[in-house]
């Protein structure tokens, strides 16, 4: 199911689509949860995209910038982002109240190879904001449960404050299909009960493997990259097996603007879901 | 292929019946023998004896700024102001190539109508010429065209041969059918073949843009990139004058009093410092060095690997235009083993004046 690389505007991809806030709150002290509908009604319920797709937004005055969507396509209608603030777009994002609108363009880049995960055991590996894209392909497991086997999450975040979709996390451990594991560098509050060190520190925990039937799929910050395929290779993971999301500048999304150029590649038409294979063929990637 | 016989003399009337409906593009004497394409009002000042103008044709197609679009809250009103009937008469075969790079690029997967309308309302007029020292096209191929063009003007002696190479360019010639002749005789055709085989005998330079793509992986980690770095200005010039450097940026202008907003699309390079910077400072090209060992992938690696020819049309134009020698043919020679210094060599002469 990997994107279709068409974007919502047929005759003109670089026009948005305006999109109106129906939920936002807080997620952490930085980190904003946004949910947005399509203002048409029509091009709400037929907007299709797939998990590890993104969109760009932008606000009127401010510009435009390419976030990971947070939902999954298993429950359209609405559409997910999780937003840090930490520049001119997200700023002026993070002013937006519910019912405001903002401009919508995509669905862009490719997705998570779906169909050569089933059957397959999923382990999904997210740092800090490394949630946002992968918690859409999560909850799409999770919706599709008996198209996977053995599913994981490791989560890791600085501080219990800081971990994002932390509660949701929380109650997915009430569930008996799914494995999920959560750590935090440090506990500054005295009361975190689950891990505590950086997410490597969770890979002991994991149930045996089997290597050549299982998925791994990675974002968070650049440091943790380094650890965690260390680990996932040391797993004897194949390398075309391990998946990640990456982030670029982009302009149009569409593989105009070239500023996600990476080689011969652009992020936002080959990826922004890479294999550790391309990572290392690639150079520049990680 | 159609080929028609122009007297020399009725290519001016031909000109000005055609661009009656269109603006006329041609090339203009500016200075120092260099030439800019401009919009003819003066017919005596086209000047075709020349070489690559300052800008590439790009600049006509895609302004170096255009409004894409106003955008309000709630909607959206495109702005085609820019898309206007053009006529390009006197662009040589290395321009030619890059348009043909350019259209393949702005319909690969999505379709960049910015692009194609201003590409479909214009006819391609090329014209012969005559290399000059900077001239790598019979390096990159595209030293002479099949294709991409509605008329192609080679200049023999006392007439042109006029090749048709579109169903436009056809109508064009219809437009005055008397000043063209079917009779090609064979003393024409000599004359264009003995003009051909000199033509090819007059390129001094030669480089051999096959080897680039194994030398751009095997010299990846070369210090020569360090060196080219640290003379950088990243000054973006080799961009705005190279025809297939496409790179833009987009700008949101508010209008000061209403609640809405102009988005701008303007050329951007990739030379530039903050070129690939992400939200949160995050930079994956602070260095000088990086960023031109990208500019050279696109030009001599990824585009050969990918088409089967460089993104390099050989125009020479960086040539002229990088203040500190940095260009196709320096980085080429430089990949190629010889002396890697060469590029300060003009510039420590300038400062030494």
């Amino acid at each position: 199911m990997n994107g279709e690389n068409k974007s919502f505007n047929q005759t003109n991809p670089f026009i948005p689509e305006p999109a109106r806030i129906v939920r936002t709150y807080y997620l952490t002290e930085d980190v904003k949860f946004f949910q947005v509908r399509i203002a048409d009604m029509k091009k709400a319920l037929s907007f299709r995209y797939c998990a590890g797709q993104f969109a760009m937004i932008s606000v009127l005055g401010a510009g435009e910038a390419p976030f990971s969507i947070s939902s999954t396509p298993s429950r359209p209608g609405l559409l997910e982002f999780c937003i840090r603030k930490v520049g001119t777009v997200t700023n002026a994002i993070f002013r937006l109240k519910e019912n405001d609108l903002i401009g919508l363009r995509g669905p862009f880049g490719n997705s998570f190879p779906i169909e050569r995960m089933i059957n397959k055991d999923i382990i999904i590996v997210m740092g800090g904001l490394g949630a946002a894209p992968l918690r859409s392909v999560l909850l799409y497991c999770l919706d599709n449960r008996d198209q996977f086997r053995r599913v994981t999450l490791l989560h890791g975040a600085k501080r219990p404050a800081e971990m994002i979709f932390r509660e949701e996390f929380f109650s997915l451990k009430e569930r008996d299909d799914l494995y999920c594991y959560l750590a935090v560098d440090e506990d500054d509050t005295g009361k975190w009960t689950e891990n505590t060190g950086v997410v490597t520190t969770l890979f002991p925990l994991l149930e045996k493997i089997d290597p050549s039937n299982t998925f791994s799929l990675v974002c968070g910050p650049p440091i943790m990259y380094k650890f965690v395929l260390k680990e996932l290779v040391n797993l004897n993971l194949p390398k075309d097996q391990i998946l990640m999301t990456l982030e670029r500048r982009m302009k149009c999304g569409v593989g105009k603007c070239g500023h996600c150029a990476i080689d011969y590649i652009y992020t936002c038409l080959d990826g922004p879901v890479f294999t550790y294979w391309d990572v290392i063929h690639m150079r520049e990637l990680i | 292929m159609r080929i028609v016989k122009l007297k020399k003399e009725n290519l001016l009337p031909f000109l000005e019946v055609i661009s009656e409906k269109a603006d006329l593009w041609a090339p203009v004497k500016k200075y120092n023998d260099r030439h800019v394409f401009k919009i003819i009002e003066d017919y005596s000042q086209i000047d075709l004896n020349c070489t690559s103008t300052i800008l590439p044709p790009k600049k006509i197609l895609l302004p170096p700024s255009i409004n894409m679009f106003k955008a309000t809250e709630k909607s959206y009103e495109e702005d085609f102001s820019h898309v206007s009937p053009n006529i390009l008469f006197g662009i040589h075969s290395c321009d030619i190539h890059a348009l043909l790079i350019m259209d393949r690029f702005y319909s690969y997967i999505f379709d960049d109508p910015y692009y194609l309308k201003a590409r479909k309302n214009t006819l391609i007029l090329g014209h012969s010429c005559w290399p000059d020292e900077n001239c790598l096209c019979k390096s990159t191929n595209t030293h002479i065209v099949e294709e991409g063009y509605d008329l192609f003007f080679s200049e023999l002696e006392n007439n042109y041969l006029v090749w048709i190479g579109s169903s436009q360019g056809d109508d064009l010639i219809r437009v005055k059918p008397a000043s063209f002749d079917e009779n090609i005789t064979d003393n024409d055709i000599q004359t264009f073949m003995r003009w051909g085989e000199e033509r090819n005998k007059a390129f001094k330079t030669e480089i051999n843009f096959n080897a680039m793509p194994d030398l751009m992986e095997l010299k990846y980690r070369n210090p020569l990139w360090e060196k080219l770095g640290a003379a950088c200005l990243a000054c973006g010039s080799c961009s705005n004058v190279c025809p297939t450097c496409n790179c833009y940026n987009v700008l949101d202008e508010p209008f000061l009093n209403e609640e809405c907003s102009n988005i701008i699309r303007c050329w951007d390079s990739c030379t530039l410092e903050n070129y690939s910077e992400v939200a949160g400072g995050e930079n994956f090209r602070k260095k000088s060095a990086d960023r031109l060992k990208l500019w050279y992938t696109h030009k001599l690696q990824a585009y050969i690997s990918k088409y089967g020819k460089p993104a390099c049309v050989g125009c020479g134009r960086c040539i002229v235009t990088c203040p500190v020698d940095i260009n196709v043919k320096t980085v080429a020679k430089a990949l190629n083993g010889e002396d890697v210094d060469a590029f300060w060599n003009r510039f420590s002469k300038e400062v030494r004046k």
